[in-house]
């Protein structure tokens, strides 16, 4: 079943430079019980699309086409129904999320406060053994119900805003870039409790990162965004081991695989910097960095088609650069 | 960025720096009281420095005044007299320079007083850092009024004393703040990297601490200046002034130790009281606007 | 994939400059041998922060220090650099130890440089990078062709034509023109090591690569030296000859790059290198991902004997048992940086090694 969808999402800031673009045209579907990774560098309109799920972005921006979830409008939406999914129908962790926990209250209580806020009929003891349950499930003692923010570590503290994302039993989990700030073993023991969660209680989600390695290995399906457009997308792994879009090949290059002779000592990357949004180039957004550009790249803005050499079972492989449609190898 | 290759880089720095002036006016202009604070310091000011065009110097003597005792105002003088028969006009405006010379030698003394032991206490620290802690903390809950004047009682009354002591009164919040600012620019990592580069105290004090901290010590500073002629008002009214000068408290001193409170002779109170208003406002005003503008926690870090 | 970097590997320059990358020992080599720093705490505890380092950097090799944060990477990066004072041991640089007089200090930093990881914060918003850069010889002094020198460090780190950027303030420019800038900072003094904390930490991912090729390059072409800490392996495999991973202030194992992370032997190392993304080759060393639980202890609570027991899956698993008295009793000696080239400081390990010498021997007799 079809959980979450943006269809054709354009959101566009206006500032003191004019509108900034910031998510240009973005089709995705996420269903229950399956991981979506959207990987992209910072500026790429990956944190704007998880904030317009749940319409937190701020005034100037401007948003048309649709997010449906569980087929409903989310852009539409009366405001007391858009209350009610923020908790109980989708959840974002963010990045440094650990910081925005009340310093002078304990855990439990601000784990059980959605609980008390968005379940009728509930009693506070009964919202504080959740929340309790809550940590437990997430990996913390319950006793840590009892312990203020300031004497958790980061990783605890992340564990504790996963408990506070799934304290109304959400359909749909955002994670943005939820693991970034932590330790390799921290992080590690991060992305196991939310696979875990994926598979045990069927739960979608979404998790951005810049790290195409990381969501290769915890993700179903990877898309890949480019100043804010989705420039490649299909089976994560393949598309980090194999990639059809050249963007797509840099980013997985930045994240060496250890073992690999062919990227000892030869660090992966880019040169230049992402496109600045207010004077995107013609035609293709990547193509003043890309190795392989042809002429028509400099024309035509590529759709995103599926391209050859990916049949067969899995979701589609597509990618909007037109040397891949072609067939021919992206990487030099 | 992209500029052309520097015609010399000493002119294009110079371009630079007009260009963050620019941006900082800019800002500033956008801020409505601070234009007005600015326009009404500006012709305070003016008319200050025009004094001796204006007036003659004559009009203070006592023995050439050509008016009666307290005269209400009148064509021949148009804020009245004094109790020798002076213009009030006349002494107002000899009095603005005074005041002016006064307010701002006195904060420019605290400011760099201050500025120096704010900086040295935040970035060296330790035991001098503490103890220049307690001694500024020490100056700043002194009652500054009577300091002042006990100590103009021992110093004898001059004008240089009364900027000494204004000064001497008024450093320790300057200090409290530079070494609170000192203290944030410290923890930035280009200390660090001055420091791994083998820079000495000296240079990271004048290279980026104080670059960092003088916008913020201008905009005290403006604020700073107003409470100075305010101070010196006080002294002067409490007679504590110097005699030999007119300012705006020695013509309220004047005032009232010769009777114009029951004589009801408004037009010698109102002149000089409005005027230590306005100039108080003024600054005020300008102060605000440019701790709007420097403020690191209002604006960005960079320009 | 930096199309730099791949040249620079390929075709080795047939210049004058030291290509070689075998790194030269001696004259101008860091050494730290059981260096230690401890901080007192509120309450009277004390935090061990570095407990015992031997290391060596020399000129034409790249070291990584790779840990968790907490494990005392960073206070042992600021105390090679003489910005943090040990507590006991010696830093020294070309066999001479390292004296914290002003003088001393600032001739030292001729030799040895820092990078720090956030560009963005290192400089200064009001300096302009010309002024950045040609900081360090403004405080050493060299004032013969500033602006030559300025332009010659700027071109070695990648931002050409360098002129173009004398005038540019940091806030003009992207993160990794920032970091390059900081970079011709610390190269503008010559000096022959590097220590970089972090140093593409907080950089976007396919700017990464455009930095490490460049340190990659300054290493095999004009024979820079470098530690770079990090907490990410990843890091160490694209550019490091030899790596030192760091649990709780001290060095646990250390060896060639491709020996440690492709056949890891300390347990900590192992469950560190298991829950990356790897190669086929590594999957056959560290087939499962071992998550290991709880976190860094703190630094002022070094738990006796083998710091890494409480967490060690070996002894949970019970695969210790037999070493586990000295586990638990017994702390492992500091580990030589030269005295092998692969080194663990692991009791099971060691135990393992000698049954497979005593194996070994009893098979030739």
């Amino acid at each position: 079943m079809t959980l979450l969808e943006f269809k054709d999402l354009h959101v566009t800031y206006t500032g003191s430079r004019g509108r900034i673009p910031a998510v240009r045209g973005v089709d995705l579907k996420v269903e229950s019980g399956r991981t979506l990774g959207i990987a992209g560098e910072s500026g790429c309109g990956k944190s704007t699309l998880a904030m317009a799920v749940l319409r937190l972005l701020p005034k100037s921006a401007e948003v048309t086409g649709e997010i449906l979830l569980n087929g409903e409008d989310l852009l539409t939406m009366g405001w007391g129904r858009l209350r009610a999914v923020r908790w109980t129908g989708a959840s974002i962790v963010f990045q440094g999320a650990m910081h925005s926990l009340n310093a002078v209250h304990r855990i439990g209580r601000q784990v059980a406060e959605p609980i008390l806020l968005h379940e009728e009929g509930i009693s506070p003891n009964e919202a504080a053994e959740r929340a309790e349950a809550l940590l437990e499930r997430v990996g913390l003692p319950s006793s840590r119900a009892r312990s203020y923010p300031h004497e958790l570590s980061g990783g605890q503290r992340q564990r504790v805003m996963i408990a506070m994302a799934l304290a109304c039993d959400p359909d749909l989990i955002i994670a943005d870039e939820a693991t970034t700030a932590l330790d390799v073993m921290v992080q590690a023991q991060v992305l196991q409790l939310i696979s875990g969660l994926v598979t045990e209680r069927g739960v979608g989600l979404v998790m951005i990162s810049h790290d195409l390695s990381v969501l290769s290995e915890v993700c179903d399906e990877v898309a890949v965004m480019y100043a804010g457009s989705v420039v490649e997308q299909g089976p994560a792994h393949e598309v980090f081991a194999n990639a059809r879009h050249p963007y797509s090949a840099a980013l997985g290059a930045a994240f060496p695989v250890i073992g690999d002779p062919a990227s000892r000592k030869r660090p992966g990357g880019l040169a230049g910097d992402p496109p600045d949004p207010v004077r995107l180039p013609d035609g293709c957004a990547f193509r003043p960095r890309c190795a392989v550009a042809v002429e028509r790249c400099g024309e035509e803005v590529p759709a995103l088609l599926a391209v050859p050499g990916a049949a067969g079972e899995g979701p589609a492989r597509v990618s909007a650069c037109f040397v891949a449609q072609e067939g021919e190898p992206v990487v030099v | 960025m992209t500029t052309t290759t520097p015609v010399s880089p000493r002119s294009l720095r110079w371009a630079r720096r007009r260009q963050s002036f620019t941006r900082s006016w800019n800002a500033y202009r956008s801020q409505r009281t601070g234009m007005i604070g600015l326009f009404l310091l500006a012709a305070i000011v003016i008319l200050a420095l025009a004094a001796p065009i204006l007036v003659d110097e004559s009009q203070l003597s006592v023995t050439q005044a050509t008016g009666g005792r307290m005269e209400p105002p009148s064509a021949g003088f148009p804020l009245g007299t004094d109790e020798v028969g002076r213009s009030i006009l006349a002494l107002t405006l000899w009095g603005a320079r005074l005041s002016l010379l006064i307010g701002l030698t006195a904060t420019v003394v605290a400011i760099l007083v201050g500025t120096a032991i704010g900086v040295t206490a935040g970035h060296i620290g330790g035991w001098y850092g503490w103890i220049a802690l307690r001694f500024s903390d020490w100056f700043m809950v002194l009652p500054s009024l009577v300091v002042a004047i006990a100590l103009l009682a021992v110093l004898g009354r001059s004008m240089s004393t009364t900027i000494l002591v204004i000064a001497m009164v008024s450093w320790s919040g300057t200090t409290r703040l530079v070494r609170a600012q000192t203290l944030t620019v410290q923890a930035r990592p280009y200390l660090e990297r001055a420091k791994a580069l083998g820079a000495g105290h000296w240079h990271q004090m004048t290279k980026h601490i104080l670059p960092n901290v003088l916008p913020l010590v201008l905009a005290s500073a403006t604020l700073l200046v107003p409470s100075a002629i305010l101070m010196e008002s006080s002294l002067a009214w409490l007679g504590l002034g110097d005699p030999n000068v007119v300012s705006w408290g020695s013509i309220l001193n004047r005032a009232s130790s010769n009777g114009a409170v029951s004589a009801h002779a408004w037009w010698y109170l109102l002149p000089p009281g409005l005027a230590i208003l306005l100039v108080v406002l003024a600054f005020m005003m300008c102060g605000r606007a440019l701790e709007a503008v420097f403020n690191p926690r209002l604006r960005g870090e960079q320009s | 994939m930096s199309s730099e970097a791949r040249s620079s590997n390929e075709e080795p320059s047939s210049g004058s400059a030291p290509s070689s990358a075998a790194p030269v020992r001696g004259e101008k080599s860091l050494t730290a041998r059981d260096l230690r720093v401890e901080f007192g705490l509120p309450g009277g505890r004390v935090a061990r922060a570095v407990d015992g380092v031997d290391l060596d950097v020399a000129p034409g090799e790249i070291v990584a220090l790779a840990g968790e944060s907490g494990c005392g990477k960073t206070t042992l990066a600021r105390t090679l650099l003489g910005l943090e004072r040990s507590t006991g041991g010696t830093v020294a640089f070309g066999g001479e130890p390292l004296r914290y007089s002003t003088k001393a200090l600032k001739a030292y930093r001729r030799q040895v440089q820092l990078v720090l990881q956030d560009p963005s914060g290192a400089l200064n918003p009001r300096h302009t990078v010309y002024d950045a850069v040609a900081e360090g010889l403004r405080i050493h002094g060299i004032t013969d062709d500033e602006p030559g020198r300025v332009a010659d460090a700027l071109s070695r780190a990648g931002l050409r034509p360098p002129e173009q950027f004398f005038l540019a303030y940091p806030h003009e420019l992207s993160g990794g023109q920032r970091q390059r800038v900081v970079i011709a900072g610390a190269l503008v003094l010559r000096p022959s090591i590097l220590i970089a904390d972090e140093p593409v930490a907080s950089l976007d991912a396919s700017v990464r690569g455009e930095i490490l090729a460049l340190l990659l390059r300054l290493k095999e072409e004009q024979g820079l030296g470098a530690l770079v800490i990090t907490h990410d392996l990843g890091l160490a495999w694209s550019i490091a000859d030899r790596i030192a991973i760091m649990y709780l202030g001290r060095i646990v194992e250390q060896g060639p790059v491709e020996q440690v992370l492709t056949a890891p032997r300390h347990p900590y190392t192992r469950a560190l290198v298991s829950v990356l993304p790897g190669a086929p080759a590594l999957k056959e060393a560290v087939p499962e991902p071992i998550v290991l639980a709880g976190e860094l202890p703190d630094a002022s609570r070094i738990p006796g004997g083998c710091r890494f027991r409480p967490r060690c899956q070996e002894v949970a698993a019970g695969r210790a048992a037999e070493v586990l008295h000295r586990c638990e009793s017994e702390d492992l000696e500091i580990l030589g940086p030269e005295s092998a080239p692969h080194l663990v400081a692991c009791h099971l390990d060691r135990a393992r090694r000698e049954d497979a010498r005593d194996g070994g021997a009893r098979m030739a007799v």
